[in-house]
Parts: C-alpha cells; structure tokens; sequence
C-alpha cells in the first residue's frame, strides 16, 4: 500500500475516502477534517476560549490535541466518576497527557464534590449508569465552562458516535432528540456554546490519530458501558460500512442536509414558545423546575435507601436504611 | 504468532505468515472496528505478519448512551 499524496509506504487504508495514507498524511487529513468541520458548522470565532470535556480516552485526546495544533486556546476539564480503577485511570492518563504537553487540566470529583459517585448514585436514584454520568457529566461541564468564563464546550464525539445516537433516534422516532442533533448546538438560556470538532472522523481514525501521534489512552472500556444500545448500533453500523464504505457519513451528513430541518424545532422555537427558565434555586443553573436535574440527582442519589438483607426465619424480606457513599 | 486482544485482555497463538486482513477475517474481527498496532505503530491490511510476529489489535469502539 502507498500513501495517495506522497506515494511512501502506507499505514492506515481509509475504504470510505478510497485512499491510503502515510503517516504524516494521515495526520494531516485529520487535522484538515477537523478545520474543515469547525468551518463547516461555523463553530468557533478567532480568539475564543474553549474548555474540553476529557475522559482520558482516545475522542477526547485527540480533540484536545487536534485543537492545539490548529492553534485554538484550548484548556481541559475532567470529572471523576468513582468508577473504581477504570475512573483512576483515565484521571491519570487525562493528567499525563496535560502535563506533558504543558497544558492547562481542570477536575471534579463526583464523590469528593457532589456527595455521589456513578455506581452507587445511579443505582440509588434508580438510573441507569450512562444516563446519570451524562447527565452529571453534561451539568458539570456547563457550569465550569461559566465559572471559567470561556466560550464554548468542546466533545470528542466522533462520526460513529453521531451515526449510533441517529439510529437510535430513527429507530424509536424520538423526533424531539432529532430536532437537537447537531455538530454545534448554541449557546442560549443560560447553556454555553457546545461543538464536536471530530463528526467528519470516525472512531477507527481518532483512534489511528491517537497512536500515530503517540497519545497514550486509556484502551479499556468502562466496565458500566458494557451491553449498552449505543455500541450495538455502532457494531450494526460497522457491518454496514464493510459492505458499503461511506455509509456511516453518508446516513449522518445527509440526515444534516436533507432531514434535519424537519425536525427542528427547539433551536427555531421563538422565545415565547419555549418553556421559560429560572437559575435553579440550588445551584444557579438554568432549569424550567425549582431545581434543576443535576441537584435532583444528587438529591435522590445521596438520600438513604434500602438495603436488602435477605430473608427472615418468617420467609420475609427485612430491609434497613443504608446510605449511598 | 502471539496476538493481544483488549477488553478482554487475553492472547492468542495463530500460526503465520498471514496478512493483517487475513488475520482480522481469521477471527471474524471487522476492519472498520479495529486496528493493528506491531511495535507501537499501524501495520496496514496488505502487511505480511512474520510466524515470530507480536500484533496487538485494538478495538476502537467505546462509549456510553449519550
């Protein structure tokens, strides 16, 4: 195999661009994917401050890194999620990356912050894992991006991830989340700016740009995700893209296109139709509830719950008052 | 040759030479899913992996519900 622009020895084959890339071509078709994207959706203005939200994993290092080299001023934030050793890995492998590189990293820690932590909170709040880290993860990073004063969110979602969470939302017609999919969502009532530089890069190329850069990630997967509908439909997705190269970003660049519109009705609402929101009375943050979800959970997720002990000599269940971490 | 795998972390011996390509549709891995990595760098799917080859291949999927 021989690189298309230079024609060296190739290392990674793209079947969806029909090409083969060199090394140092293949970062740069990551690093032009990853401008060609931010133009595409008008994402950020010369000077702005952005805040990355890193995991530790392949999608946000090499955001943050892709960033970087395009020469945005780009800091880190991280939360740590008391997943046992999966989350202190990936707390050291988001540390490593910044000190390394002299790079500025925030963090938060569930526990130590919030009262909680991912296993026990959801299971007390009565959540699935995933849905309460994505809601905490989502409020914690709103509220460092105000605190911090910076412009805008930035993800490392990837081609396969918005291609997963369309399917999903084809599948179950969840038109509401349809009309909210987007590589940019605005900043408005209270919600900084969000972007996801990395939708024109699939998973296999964030990955490929990870160790062709010598970005060292955390590799395993958190143990709470397994099983999870997100990564049966990227497998699903995967197979179709072997028959038919392109046709992950065909299925999510012509949904933008062609599809998208129809279902848009949030971000084109006027401001009198849109449900009116308050600062939360906790926390600040904006909500169209007394308090907001994040404080919800935390309520629910550090409030006692009961334990069940087993059976009595009466062939009862006894319980007792336990309390989340 | 010894073949790393993650998550799971576990190690196979498969007999070489075999390609990159063949050795992914040797173990019914899709390679729009995984990479091969022979001494820290890409090996691309046309490479001819030696009988004495150590490859580990990397699942690139992973993410929770959004």
């Amino acid at each position: 195999m021989k690189c298309r622009v230079c024609r060296g020895p190739a290392v990674i084959d793209i079947r969806r661009h029909n090409a083969n890339f060199c090394p140092e071509h293949f970062m740069k078709l990551c690093r032009d994917q990853t401008a060609k994207a931010i133009k595409q959706f008008d994402m950020f203005e010369p000077g702005d401050r952005l805040l990355v939200a890193v995991s530790g994993g392949k999608d946000s290092l090499a955001v943050w890194d892709l960033l970087t080299e395009l020469g945005y001023d780009a800091d880190g934030f991280y939360v740590g999620l008391g997943i046992g050793d999966y989350s202190e890995t990936s707390a050291d492998f988001a540390r490593r990356f910044a000190s390394d590189r002299g790079l500025t990293l925030h963090t938060e820690d569930l526990l130590r912050d919030h009262g909680f932590d991912v296993p026990h909170g959801s299971r007390a709040a009565k959540r699935a894992p995933c849905s309460a880290c994505g809601l905490s993860k989502r409020h914690l990073f709103d509220e460092a991006a105000r605190r911090g004063g910076y412009d805008a969110i930035v993800t490392g979602h990837n081609l396969d991830d918005e291609a997963a969470v369309l399917m999903g939302n084809v599948l179950h017609w969840h038109t509401d989340y349809l009309a909210r999919q987007a590589p940019l969502l605005s900043a408005r009532d209270g919600f900084p700016k969000k972007a996801k530089p990395l939708v024109r890069l699939t998973e296999r190329e964030t990955a490929a740009y990870c160790v062709l850069r010598g970005i060292d990630y955390l590799v395993d997967e958190c143990p709470m995700a397994v099983g999870n509908k997100h990564l049966s439909y990227k497998e699903a997705l995967n197979d179709i893209e072997r028959q038919s190269p392109g046709a992950k970003h065909d299925f999510y660049f012509r949904f933008l296109d062609q599809a998208a519109h129809r279902f848009a009705t949030g971000d084109l609402a006027t401001d009198d139709d849109r449900p009116a929101l308050a600062p939360c009375s906790r926390c600040g943050a904006p909500t169209n509830n007394e308090i907001c979800s994040f404080c919800a959970l935390t309520d629910r997720a550090t409030s006692a719950v009961p334990l069940r002990l087993g059976r009595t000599r009466r062939g009862r269940d006894t319980t007792t008052q336990g309390v989340a971490p | 040759m010894k073949v790393q795998l993650r998550n799971p972390t576990r190690e196979l011996e498969i007999e070489g030479p075999v390609t990159v390509s063949n050795l992914l549709a040797q173990l019914d891995l899709n390679r729009e899913s995984h990479l091969v990595i022979e001494d820290g760098t890409l090996v691309p799917a046309d490479k001819m992996l030696s009988p004495n080859a150590v490859v580990e291949i990397r699942s690139v999927i992973s993410g929770g519900s959004q």
